[in-house]
């Protein structure tokens, strides 16, 4: 029973690992995000179109991105594909790619949503105010759906970095890895670490997607 | 490729088991949280806001991990099976309060104190009024919920219990048939999740009544 892990944690740069693990969770979920962001803006937009097969087509990608596990994606992008097309695929760029193409899904159905809940007999004002199309958007629309979305996209962060942790499983060593081969490399000396280390993997992602979390809450009850 | 057919049934119908039951403590826990939070019961109260925080801003992964591999070395051994569905029900749990609160808090006042003014008991402003909008407006966050639950059983196989995706990767790695095996993976999610998907979208049309006067 002992000291539950505590003393391997501190031992030489064990602590410092774990943290640089992490960190490539983070950039992993950072990146994807700042490629969903984008993406889904234009995806949304598009989404709110009469167009039928454009409205077929992304209800179609709305419905995938659904019904599929994250994981499963991963493994047909890091598995398959390069088996199929042959090509090499580094892991956290499959990664990137498969967080992205969820992330713009939501991103984009969120973007919809808030276009969609403005009364359209806002853009009719705006039109009879003598705006152009470019005008009712930026000046008039954007602002408005830029304060509904940025607390939803916040949320999308917490997510996505809750999510990069199944990268684990196509051979990125992030923070859950770090821990498993700290534990391993400590199994002779303290055949007990286990515990404190995957408690100490669990508060660091509380630490970090806590705040995060929280000031969504915040910006939604101060927005609304 | 036929071959493999029964070996992911097997392992369809566990994921569904653990999955569905997973969805059946988190609903549980789901009702009794957010009453706990509604009602503002004292003590009860902070300690559901400290669970839901904690279980709702961290991984599946990593909870199913500390409660498979570190739990353990504190004298508290589960099998992979137990592991999975309470991994599962505690994560939704935490995700179920939240969204039965909120459907909750969505309830004007004043439909209580009209209902009561109307001389019901408060058991029946419960049953009759709140209940029945709190029900239809939870229901498109509860299906997501569902889904969502179902989704993330996929990483049950790191607890090494046999679900779709254990089956999936144990075949790769024996047979090396790659494209078939991931075929079939996705096949048999679409089996899984699209009656759900469908169901659920058919209920949030069926019941749309909490939209009357908001």
């Amino acid at each position: 029973m002992q000291s539950l892990g505590i003393d391997v944690l501190f031992k030489g740069t064990n602590f410092v690992r774990l943290l640089g693990g992490l960190w490539v969770a983070v950039r992993i979920s950072l990146i994807s995000v700042a490629i969903s962001i984008v993406l889904g803006l234009v995806v949304g937009v598009l989404m709110t179109s009469k167009n039928r097969v454009l409205k077929v087509i992304f209800r179609i990608y709305l419905e995938i991105v659904r019904i599929m596990p994250q994981m499963v994606l991963l493994f047909i992008v890091y598995f398959g594909t390069t088996r199929v097309f042959g090509w090499n695929l580094e892991a956290e760029v499959s990664a990137i790619f498969v967080f992205s193409f969820w992330g713009t899904a939501e991103m984009g159905d969120l973007v919809r949503g808030a276009l969609i809940s403005i009364p359209k007999i806002q853009y009719e004002s705006a039109m009879a105010l003598g705006m152009s199309n470019t005008q009712v958007y930026t000046q008039v629309i954007l602002p408005q759906t830029i304060r509904r979305l940025i607390p939803l996209s916040i949320n999308l962060i917490t997510r996505m970095i809750k999510t990069t942790s199944l990268v684990m499983m196509i051979g990125i060593v992030e923070v859950l890895k770090v821990a498993q081969q700290i534990i391993e490399a400590n199994r002779k000396a303290s055949p007990n670490a286990a515990f404190g280390l995957f408690a100490v993997v669990f508060i660091l992602y509380f630490l970090i997607c806590w705040p995060i979390s929280r000031l969504a809450v915040y910006l939604e009850k101060r927005w609304s | 490729m036929i071959s493999y057919l029964p070996l992911y049934k097997e392992a369809l119908l566990l994921t569904l088991r653990i999955g569905w039951m997973g969805v059946g403590i988190a609903l549980i826990i789901g009702i009794l949280g957010s009453a706990i939070l509604y009602f503002r019961i004292p003590v009860l109260r902070v300690l559901i806001g400290i669970y839901t925080e904690l279980f709702r801003n961290t991984p599946l992964l990593v909870q199913l991990f500390f409660i498979y591999f570190a739990l353990p070395q504190i004298g508290i051994s589960v099998s992979p099976e137990a592991c999975g569905t309470w991994g599962l029900g505690l994560l939704g749990g935490a995700y179920m309060s939240e969204t039965f609160r909120s459907g909750l808090e969505n309830i004007a006042r004043i439909q209580f104190e009209s209902a009561e003014s109307l001389g019901m008991t408060r058991f029946q402003v419960f049953r009759y009024v709140i209940l029945p909008q709190a029900i239809s407006s939870s229901v498109p966050g509860l299906v997501a919920n569902v889904i969502f639950l179902l989704k993330e059983t996929s990483v049950f196989s790191t607890v090494s219990l046999m679900d779709l995706m254990f089956t999936a990767k144990d075949l790769i790695g024996m047979y090396a048939k790659t494209i078939e095996c991931l075929t079939l993976l996705v096949i048999f999610y679409l089996i899984m999740l699209l009656p759900v998907s469908l169901l659920g979208s058919l209920l949030e049309r069926r019941l749309r009544y909490a939209e009357f006067g908001n």
